[in-house]
């Protein structure tokens, strides 16, 4: 499904990664396989350092902790906040939306919408999207987008498969009218039949947590899992980016009449080293174009790796210039998204640490 | 310039390739393998093996890989 956006932008970026930081080399001997293993596998995949939340942190701490980090550094205004979307698949709760949580630990205005959007590694296109859409109404002026995810609580530290490359994280996107009348091109699709491949299987109603679901199993290739841990199947997602991912940008960039060479940067999710690579090669785009070092540095923190891309790897051009962006995001769902946008110059695009 | 063999040895010492029709089905290679291999490949024969080839069938035995790796451009 494409979509079209007239008069919209991305005015300033904060990512929030936990202090506490590990890494892969100490966590390997968790995990039941030789040394040599592990560690060709930490050069194929990037797998190095990533950051995780202590014990007890959940989604809207990392939330509070950046809109609070903005208010203090007069970067935003708790008033001029219209709508919070907060973009997570590790909600605090059931019941009610934590986007109000934050709402209400903040302070912020009654006169304003908070939503939940439960999506994951495609959704901060998707949460841009749905930012601008709430911007064609008169009454919103300021869109506060966030993204956040706490999914190492729920990946097991025995399993090979994920727990290496599970970051945590949140970021805050400011996003607003713009006076230019900028173009915004945007291609989602979605894929429910095939669901089952990035899942938690338990804790929600349909297989609520119990001492059977919290067992851990012996799952195949050395690796324990629980059915309250998510699983992935690695391959299926592989190839679902493979195949899927080219052609929805090639696509877009098509209907917005723009080559391939025109776009400064391809600013895609980050689930590891190798799968972006071989993205890049599959769509001829130099790697220094495209990426790829956020899960050696951060881990994969869902939705919010492309904004640590954009905070990390493009700091201060981004704060001084405007650069032409494809963003694109799969995963969960499953789903892909792809935007091409200018971003730049930005107020503000940096990463702090919660404490 | 390694050869397969070598290359499939290096990653898993204590299997003998030469001995196997089936290296997925008889469990010499599970996915993270595969991944580490096709690194190994591309980096010896100076190619990018399509991600959309990385799949099982691909990786069963010598002549699937060097089949695989014809078509991606290389001469094993």
């Amino acid at each position: 499904m494409n979509f079209t956006f007239r008069g919209k932008r991305i005015s300033g970026v904060l990512v929030v990664v936990p202090a506490n930081e590990r890494s892969f080399v100490e966590e390997m001997r968790n995990f039941n396989f030789p040394e040599g293993r592990s560690l060709k596998l930490k050069e194929v995949m990037g797998y190095d350092k990533r950051r995780i939340v202590e014990p007890g942190v959940c989604v809207s701490d990392l939330a509070v902790f950046g809109l609070q980090h903005l208010f203090a550094q007069g970067l935003l205004k708790r008033e001029e906040i219209d709508a919070l979307l907060l973009v997570t698949q590790t909600a605090d709760h059931f019941m009610p939306a934590t986007s109000s949580l934050i709402q209400g630990r903040l302070g912020l205005k009654q006169d304003m919408l908070c939503l939940d959007i439960n999506q994951a590694c495609a959704g901060f296109v998707i949460g841009l999207m749905q930012a601008f859409m709430l911007l064609e109404q008169e009454s919103v002026n300021k869109v506060v987008l966030v993204n956040a995810d706490v999914l190492s609580r729920k990946a097991s530290p025995k399993d090979r498969n994920i727990y290496p490359m599970i970051g945590d994280g949140a970021s805050i996107t400011i996003v607003e009218r713009d006076t230019a009348d900028s173009v915004i091109q945007a291609s989602v699709k979605m894929d429910g039949s095939r669901a089952s491949a990035l899942t938690i299987p338990a804790g929600g109603l349909r297989l609520p947590s119990s001492p059977e679901t919290a067992r851990l199993e012996d799952v195949g290739d050395n690796n324990l899992r629980a059915k309250d841990h998510v699983f992935m199947d690695g391959s299926a997602i592989f190839n679902f980016v493979q195949t899927e991912v080219p052609p929805l940008i090639e696509n877009l960039l098509k209907r917005a009449g723009v080559s391939s060479s025109e776009v400064d940067y391809f600013l895609c999710h980050q689930p590891n080293r190798f799968m972006l690579e071989k993205l890049a090669d599959k769509m001829k785009v130099p790697h220094a174009r495209m990426p790829n070092n956020v899960v050696e540095h951060f881990g994969n923190s869902g939705s919010v790796t492309i904004p640590t891309v954009m905070a990390y790897n493009l700091r201060e051009r981004l704060l001084r210039e405007q650069l032409q962006v494809c963003l694109a995001g799969f995963g969960g769902g499953l789903a892909w998204s792809a935007m091409l946008l200018k971003v730049g110059k930005l107020a503000f695009n940096k990463i702090i640490e919660y404490k | 310039m390694k050869t397969v063999i070598e290359i499939l040895t290096e990653i898993r010492p204590e299997f003998d390739f030469t001995a196997s029709r089936d290296f997925i089905a008889d469990g010499m290679l599970d996915s993270f393998d595969l991944v580490t291999l096709v690194a190994a490949l591309d980096k010896n024969w100076g190619i990018s093996i399509q991600g959309t080839d990385i799949v099982p069938e691909n990786f069963q035995n010598l002549q699937t890989i060097e089949g695989l790796l014809r078509k991606s451009g290389a001469k094993p």
